[in-house]
């Protein structure tokens, strides 16, 4: 039974986490995050970046905010919905970061929370909220991008341990994790998405070694991952053997929310203000005017896609559930961003493309226009949004 | 506010929805246009609509209406939308009830908005001097008591018993003033539209006045904020007509067969289907939150209008062009109702404003 806290002692609640709040995050802890580098990610071989850094870990550690939600006995804070809402509102208006920045949090956690035994529940779980490990996820191979389940990596039964051989690719930040979970195919005498299983590897294990992945954005936020004779004990599968793609596929939902989300408490500059600051204006209106059409059409829809999450929350609340739409959310958020892009180096032109060099804060805004062509493409693309959508929300026939 | 519907706005929506399937269908556009009847709307469907209290539903029940929120009044015309109804209830309801309300003074208001409640007074709204709304470009002038003038696209100006007229005064104030259309010199020229709706071109030749709506005390000024509403309330309509003619389209792709198959099988369509969806995801999220806007009279009215407007207009044109693409051949004939939806597309995109217009004030409002 989940617990619910009256109206009155909510209201003590918000008034005592403000004020905690308040007392304890260091200053340069309520500044904007710069980007990946600028977050504490936890795992073996983790630093702080400045002495800040620890010390807000180690107070919402101590407070048990590190996953507030979770049951205690997991590590977590016991609050209820109501509680944990009121938290993360309160973090919002203060501009409080996340403590720690961990895939375990934000997507192993939910999976382990509804799949996982109680032993591997409170093992992983605790290890997640102390930071201990840093994980990363183990799902497309060379073959199995947009088709998934095309999983050939293998974990063959040996009795007490299971052999893993394959590779893996686009593994966030995989140079650094501790951990990976990943989809083997443990079975394939079957159809192909019931012959898959979820199994957490230790990177540290022999076998296994890592490649970091360049991309056109000149970083190198994802790795492809090895596993040569890789025997992993079995006591890592989670849930049971064939389960790997129903626990993949709810564990897809919440990196779906979680794209474009590191961004989330930083809201982008309007497309309109850098347009005003980059280029010529006469009579108060920009004179480019086929450029002045698309920013204004690209900000029509960005504000009235705002209005659609604040309606489908709205419509959440009252009962009405459309889960089916988290595609939809998915494939416009992030076609969403690439225009935004698109319309911050038209109105910036070369300084825009600059690489290199300080005065062009180090090439950011080509560096972030190259990745945002990547969020069309990870966690399902854009056109397998649309297939979702075409099947499960229209209903429209497979061939 | 949160964005969804009250009970008593869900009732009124399922209502009006049950009314217009059995008394207003598309087939009944087709008569009147095929009967090239002389009003263009039914007058004893109108009298049914006023009784049900949709020609009075914004109006206070001070003066004979229903005092029922703008979002309500958006459910009527979403509604309309679907089947898609001819009927005085954007001249008369939408927007010269909304006028008097906002502009006239005691007087005025027990003059005219009880008739218009009961469905006895259709007043139509005549703002416009060219082809493409441009409100601000006002010619027509008054003097003693006196206006003189010409107007174009006014919506239902052939049957209207008073019409709102914009003019110009002598310090150079667009003011809305009331005629009577019966009123020496009003010339009306009544014009048949793509949609089978009609307009009217109007001259005013020294044409005397009956009142000047000269009471508002809102926060920008009267045309503008009638306009506004307006524009919100097309843009509701506009919501009906773009689902109806999706929800055709998408039933046609799984019903029509080729090279053995059902169409909507073809990737190639799926995804210009599953694209639209999205773009009517966001159609009713902007009509919600700007007919919310009216009811909790929002600073942010001008910019909720033209984002509506500019949206609808913009979704619209896309639906009922696919439409007719995704029907193929049958798409194309008189009989296939989604024809209807082209046409009534396209004229509803070019009152009030297109999607170019409402682009070019919202960039204005942020000074670009």
């Amino acid at each position: 039974m989940e617990k619910t806290t009256s109206k009155k002692d909510l209201k003590a609640f918000r008034k005592e986490t403000r004020e905690w709040l308040d007392a304890n995050c260091p200053a340069s802890m309520r500044e904007p995050i710069a980007g990946p580098e600028d977050v504490y990610w936890g795992g073996r071989n983790s630093e702080f970046k400045t002495p800040d850094f620890k010390i807000w870990f180690e107070k919402m550690h101590e407070k048990r905010w590190i996953a507030p939600h979770w049951e205690k006995k997991y590590g977590g804070g016991g609050l209820d919905r109501m509680e944990y809402k009121i938290l993360t509102e309160e973090m919002t208006k203060l501009g409080c970061r996340k403590p720690l920045f961990s895939f375990g949090l934000s997507m192993l956690g939910p999976a382990l929370l509804k799949f996982a035994n109680e032993e591997q529940k409170i093992k992983y779980l605790n290890d997640i909220v102390d930071a201990k490990i840093r994980w990363g996820q183990g799902y497309s191979e060379p073959g199995a991008g947009s088709d998934l389940a095309n999983v050939q990596t293998k974990a063959e039964d040996k009795g007490d341990h299971y052999l893993v051989n394959g590779q893996k690719v686009w593994t966030s930040y995989g140079e650094k994790a501790d951990m990976i979970f990943c989809l083997v195919r443990t079975d394939t005498e079957v159809p192909k998405h019931h012959g898959i299983s979820f199994l957490l590897i230790d990177m540290a294990t022999e076998g296994a070694s890592t490649r970091p992945i360049k991309l056109i954005s000149g970083k190198s936020p994802f790795c492809e991952t090895f596993y040569d004779n890789v025997k992993v004990p079995k006591e890592n599968l989670i849930g049971t053997p064939g389960q790997g793609w129903d626990i993949a596929k709810y564990l897809l939902t919440h990196e779906r929310q979680m794209i474009g989300g590191i961004g989330e408490t930083h809201v982008p500059t309007p497309v309109s203000d850098v347009a005003k600051k980059y280029l010529e204006v006469k009579d108060g209106m920009l004179t480019d005017n086929f450029l002045r059409s698309e920013i204004a059409k690209f900000e029509m829809d960005e504000a009235i896609f705002d209005m659609t999450i604040e309606r489908v929350i709205d419509e959440a609340k009252a009962g009405n559930n459309s889960g089916a739409l988290s595609s939809f959310f998915k494939y416009y958020g992030t076609e969403l961003n690439k225009r935004r892009y698109e319309l911050f180096v038209a109105c910036q032109g070369l300084d825009g493309l600059a690489w290199e060099g300080e005065q062009f804060k180090n090439g950011a805004i080509a560096k972030q226009f190259c990745r945002t062509k990547g969020n069309s493409i990870e966690g399902g693309t854009s056109e397998i949004q649309l297939n979702i959508i075409s099947k499960r929300i229209l209903g429209l026939p497979s061939r | 506010m949160a964005l969804i519907l009250t009970e008593e706005e869900q009732l009124l929506k399922s209502s009006v929805s049950e009314l217009f399937k059995s008394k207003a269908p598309i087939a009944a556009l087709r008569k009147l246009r095929d009967n090239k009847d002389p009003l263009g709307y039914s007058k004893s469907l109108w009298k049914e609509m006023a009784n049900m209290g949709l020609a009075g539903l914004t109006i206070p029940e001070a003066y004979g209406g229903m005092g029922f929120s703008y979002v309500g009044l958006g459910q009527v015309m979403e509604a309309c939308g679907r089947t898609l109804v001819a009927s005085p209830l954007v001249s008369t309801t939408l927007l010269s009830a909304t006028a008097i309300q906002l502009g006239g003074n005691e007087n005025q208001k027990s003059k005219y908005l009880p008739n218009i409640s009961d469905g006895s007074m259709i007043v139509a709204i005549a703002i416009d001097e060219g082809r493409h709304h441009h409100p601000d470009n006002c010619n027509t002038t008054i003097t003693d008591g006196k206006i003189t003038g010409e107007k174009t696209m006014v919506l239902d100006g052939h049957i209207a018993d008073k019409i709102i007229v914009s003019v110009k005064n002598s310090v150079g104030d667009i003011q809305l003033v009331v005629v009577d259309a019966k009123s020496d010199g009003v010339a009306v020229e009544k014009i048949e539209m793509m949609d089978s709706r009609n307009l009217a071109n109007i001259r005013f030749p020294n044409v005397v006045v009956e009142n000047i709506l000269d009471s508002y005390s809102g926060s920008y000024n009267l045309l503008e904020n009638v306009l506004d509403i307006g524009r919100i309330g097309l843009a509701a309509e506009m919501l009906g007509g773009i689902q109806e003619a999706f929800s055709r389209t998408i039933a046609y792709l799984k019903e029509r067969t080729q090279f053995g198959v059902p169409i909507g099988s073809f990737q190639a369509l799926q995804h210009r289907a599953a694209d639209m969806f999205g773009e009517i995801e966001l159609c009713k999220s902007v009509v919600m939150k700007a007919l919310k806007a009216i009811d909790e009279n929002s600073q942010d009215l001008p910019k909720m209008s033209s984002l509506a407007k500019a949206k609808l207009g913009e979704t619209y044109k896309r639906v009922s062009n696919e439409g007719i693409q995704m029907f193929g051949g049958i798409g194309m004939t008189d009989d296939e109702e989604i024809g209807f939806f082209l046409k009534r597309a396209r004229v509803v995109q070019h009152t009030l404003g297109d999607t170019n217009y409402h682009l070019d004030r919202l960039a204005k409002m942020k000074s670009y």
